[in-house]
């Protein structure tokens, strides 16, 4: 037993290998947990009641005949539960001065968007929940709407008339203030004078993050701890917000969140339809289940993005960047949700992205409107800042004529200068933008590609070549605990992990990170494995349920593995010095004289040694363990991240547009993305390809649009355009290699990175193809007909207006591009 | 209630249902295949893909009635003796889900692929896949699923129908 085998090999290295995912085996074969799958005895079913109107009071609801129904077990209202309904949280109010309208889960006496709740009925079964639901009479007495974004900023109509004004919150990040760089105005005078300023403004279009799998609760309150199953991405915050606002004690509640079937951001809330689940439950003495229809989950989630961005760049005659100033409208909808505030504000250290500016000025204005509300969604403030920064980039090198990638080189951070403070105050902590840019040119063939554009152009051909350019950054790894308490987010960013050696030398892992499609189970399960020394197929990673997994702040911002990631290795690292002391004296060794690798506690210069899974064998039997020795080696870690991340890559993306149709197609697109080290290529491909889609799919094809009245035009899959394979094109993708600095794994987080680069990537290439027709910009989604018009509006070579963003100068005289809220049929010239 | 009698995935069922039941509501409610899931109300994103008479349909717009006397094949009912299908294989293989949602209904979709085309083109597995939405995936991956599952067929059948 404690001598080596000889015929033992140093294991191969999991950390970088393309191992297939444990969780594969039960969902290719349908032996699926998803939230809705679970039925309990007695169970009872609930269907909801929402409000067709955008603002209205409620003068009035009649449940006598829903009540009267057969196998209806309850039915309620607002009014009859607003003091045990609890309230769904806003967990980050940005300053003191925030207006925030209160969010009862169900509307007690006036409903602020298309789809709020205003009546719930449970019943034997969902059929009979939604049958009586439609006999549910609720008289309302329609109050004025504010649905456009702009016009809400002006107050003429409010959304929650109590709070006085539609602003809920002004926050600004300003680079002289801050002491992390020049004024901006002063270097926005001096480019206007002897320099380039460029101003734009954009459009960034609401999005909806439409998960494939509907939101689904089901709630057991028999047993001492009420049972919450739910489809989140959250279940450690929700289980406190809803001890917090429900008055339940915290240790009553246990929360799972199963198989999730994504989530992109739209399942980091707390809604509304878990806590009335959990009402119901509680009133009924049953286990209920909610399982949303996909027309509720794309009328009442959350939607993303939905903002407008006037930009100020300004730069020296070359194309040197010398400040820029953003000034951000974004629509909340008619609620502040758990985080909607902060997202806007989660662009503000990107805006300046991989650029050494002088200077750098960010307002954002969050305003509320009577329409869902708008929270995370994928990339979350970053991919929006990485849309208007990269736009500009291009229009600055259109306007000093240079190559876009050179512009971009004279500005970026070189390799050399890393570790960088940005003029926003965030510290780089490593990368390399020449070499990423100069591999993904190499894969592109840019040079060629930009031969035939100049041919195809030279012979006016009909359908034109577009070169779109993307060269992004973004922080990942949320986020040091001390930096959200500044920026008054209502809890921490640590993560934990617990390690559990059971004594038949297998191991199990359980993590406070909650995945929902990532692959967790696999990529952690190899961490372990090459920490421990232990057989990949031996670890097995628990997660998602606040009973077994106790600690944990769950999944979102590209966070898991960075700061997750390091709490696992760092409770690894304990089990191994607590299994030091008993291998020593299983030894006869003095501790000091251990080393441990490939799994094997070994007396250094000896054949001496024993398995980590024989020391944990050893302690589990306790016959013969050293005084002062606990028998397990058991260990936790959480672990609290000293900086974000800042993963980056450059993206090539090659569009044609048919000039005459509008009609636009993808013909190649190349990324290489450095995200530090790769713990599971074949995972992180798949995070990449996914993330360019959602990101593409902004820049083409998918919008929320509302008519003048506050409906969800787009309510359905048949209108909101998700897209599908035959949309699509097999992407090239390569990796460059910046170890990150801030922790072990040197890893940099890749959720995101697919979205946040590859939107302005998209509308760069279709803005070149046409830029010499006059265009510099086509408002996303580039639908055909936008692109039609962007052409064809004023002439080839005039001022594109209507569907292209004009410029914002006072000279022009124009307000900005239509909103598509106004109704789509307006893209006309205005 | 009108009683209806059909096989799924192997096994002969009898109930009886009201005539408004969906057939994806008949497979997760009253059998408990619990692995065709429900993903839109529009019969758009084809996660209920199963199949009926060895074609595939979308479980969520074909009534239970309509199943009267038909054999259904679902997702949990593709290997066999305890073998996976060389679809399923693939889609682990190739790294074709991440969430696993649509994964079902996908599959099915690609099974029916392929016995209509068993050596596709990329363009022919994108237009077959048009009508099952995956929002993980990109598609790339499950473009390369299809491609392999069409690879290990022909070679396991060398002589292969169609090729």
């Amino acid at each position: 037993m404690t001598t080596t085998d000889p015929g033992t090999e140093a294991p191969v290295a999991e950390i970088g290998r393309d191992r297939r995912r444990k969780e594969d085996q039960r969902l290719i074969t349908g032996r699926t947990r998803w939230t809705d799958n679970i039925v309990l005895p007695g169970m009872l079913h609930m269907a909801m009641v929402r409000s067709p109107f955008a603002h209205a009071r409620i003068t009035g609801i009649d449940t006598s005949a829903a009540k009267r129904t057969p196998n209806v077990v309850d039915v309620f209202v607002g009014s009859e539960v607003a003091d045990v309904q609890g309230v769904i949280a806003n967990a980050w109010p940005l300053n003191e001065e925030q207006k925030t309208p209160d969010h009862p889960p169900m509307a007690v006496d006036r409903v602020s968007f298309a789809g709020e709740i205003v009546a719930v009925v449970v019943a034997r079964s969902a059929a009979a929940a939604r049958d009586a639901a439609e006999l549910v009479d609720v008289d309302y007495d329609e109050l004025p709407a504010v649905i456009d974004l702009k016009r809400a900023a002006a107050d003429e109509v409010l959304a929650h008339p109590d709070l006085g004004t539609n602003v809920s919150s002004v926050w600004t990040l300003d680079s002289a203030e801050a002491g992390s760089g020049g004024n901006v105005d002063e270097v926005i005078e001096e480019a206007r004078a002897n320099g380039i300023l460029i101003e734009r403004e954009y459009r960034q279009q609401r999005l909806i993050p439409a998960f494939m799998e509907p939101r689904s609760t089901v709630v057991d309150p028999t047993g001492e701890q009420v049972t919450v199953w739910s489809s989140t991405q959250i279940p450690h915050i929700a289980r406190f917000l809803l001890a917090a606002t429900t008055g339940t004690p915290e240790s009553k509640i246990r929360y799972i969140a199963p198989d999730v079937g994504g989530g992109f951001g739209g399942k980091l809330q707390t809604t509304p339809e878990e806590w009335l689940t959990f009402l119901a439950a509680k009133r009924t003495g049953r286990p209920v289940k909610y399982t949303e229809t996909r027309s509720e989950s794309l009328m009442a989630a959350h939607h993303g993005r939905d903002q407008w961005q006037r930009l100020t760049l300004a730069a020296t005659k070359e194309g040197r960047v010398t400040g820029l100033k953003v000034d951000l409208l974004a629509d909340m909808g008619a609620y502040i949700g758990i985080v909607g505030g902060g997202v806007p504000v989660l662009g503000a250290w990107m805006y300046n992205s991989i650029y050494k500016f002088d200077a750098y000025r960010f307002t954002t204005t969050q305003v509320l409107t009577n329409k869902a509300w708008v929270d995370a969604y994928r990339g979350a403030g970053r991919p929006e800042a990485t849309y208007a920064i990269e736009r500009l980039m291009n229009e600055l090198a259109a306007e000093v004529g240079r190559d876009p990638l050179e512009v971009r080189e004279m500005n970026w951070i070189k390799h050399e200068e890393f570790p960088f403070t940005t003029v926003a105050g965030m510290t780089y902590d490593s990368g390399n933008y020449e070499a990423a840019t100069a591999r993904a040119k190499e894969m592109f063939g840019y040079d060629e590609l930009r031969e035939e554009q100049r041919r195809r152009r030279e012979a006016g051909d009909p359908v034109q070549l577009g070169i779109g350019i993307s060269t992004f950054t973004e922080m990942c790894g949320l986020a040091p605990s001390r930096v959200l308490g500044q920026l008054n987010y209502g809890a921490g960013g640590w993560e934990n992990a617990e390690i559990r050696m059971l004594p038949t030398g297998k191991v199990e892992v359980i993590t406070g990170t909650s995945p929902h499609g990532q692959g967790h189970e696999t990529a952690w399960s190899q961490i372990v494995a090459d920490r421990l020394g232990v057989p990949f197929e031996d670890v097995e990673v628990l997660h998602g349920d606040t009973q077994v997994s106790v600690r944990g702040l769950d999944t979102y911002g590209s966070r898991s593995l960075v700061v997750g990631g390091e709490a696992l290795v760092r409770a690894a690292d304990k089990v191994v010095e607590r299994a030091k002391p008993l291998a020593a004296h299983m030894l006869e060794a003095s501790p000091d004289d251990l080393e441990f690798s490939a799994g094997r506690l070994q007396v250094r210069g000896t054949d001496k040694g024993v398995s980590i899974q024989e020391v944990a064998t050893a302690a589990w039997a306790a016959h013969d363990l050293p005084d002062g020795v606990e028998p397990n080696l058991d260990a936790s870690a959480s672990y609290d991240p000293v900086n974000f991340s800042f993963p980056h890559g450059t993206h090539l993306c090659a569009m044609e547009v048919d000039t005459e149709t509008g009609g636009v197609k993808m013909r190649k697109y190349v990324c290489v993305d450095d995200i530090g080290n790769i713990v599971n290529p074949l995972i992180v491909a798949g995070q990449v390809h996914g993330g360019l889609v959602q990101g593409i799919a902004q820049a083409l094809w998918e919008e929320a649009v509302y008519d003048d009245s506050g409906t969800l035009v787009s309510g359905s899959f048949v209108d909101y355009l998700l897209p599908t394979a035959a949309d699509t094109i097999s992407f090239e993708t390569d990796h460059t290699t910046s170890p990150s600095t801030t922790n072990t794994l040197g890893t940099k987080g890749v959720g995101e990175a697919g979205t946040i680069a590859s939107t302005p990537a998209v509308v760069n290439a279709v803005v070149d193809a046409v830029r010499h027709l006059g265009v510099e910009d086509i408002q996303m989604p580039c639908t055909p007909e936008r692109v039609w018009r962007a052409i064809h509006g004023t002439g080839s070579g005039g001022e594109t207006t209507g569907a292209a963003a004009p410029h914002m100068s006072p000279e022009t005289g124009m307000q900005g591009t239509v909103d598509r809220t106004d109704g789509a049929s307006e893209g006309g010239t205005q | 209630m009108t009683r209806i009698n059909l096989t799924v995935d192997g096994q002969q069922v009898i109930d009886d249902v009201e005539p408004r039941m969906l057939l994806v509501q008949f497979l997760r409610e009253r059998l408990g295949k619990t692995g065709t899931v429900v993903g839109c109300d529009t019969s758009n994103c084809g996660a209920c893909t199963v199949h009926l008479d060895g074609t595939s349909v979308k479980s969520c717009n074909v009534l239970a009635v309509q199943a009267e006397g038909g054999e259904v094949t679902t997702v949990e009912g593709l290997a066999t003796d305890g073998r996976l299908h060389a679809v399923q294989e693939a889609f682990r293989e190739c790294h074709g889900l991440q969430c696993g949602f649509c994964t079902p209904g996908m599959i099915m979709q690609s099974v029916d692929l392929l016995q209509e085309n068993p050596n596709p083109s990329e363009e022919a597995i994108r237009l077959g896949l048009e009508g099952n939405l995956c929002r993980c995936t990109g598609y790339h991956n499950i473009v390369r699923a299809v491609q392999k599952a069409a690879e290990s067929t022909s070679s396991e059948h060398p002589e292969g129908v169609g090729a």
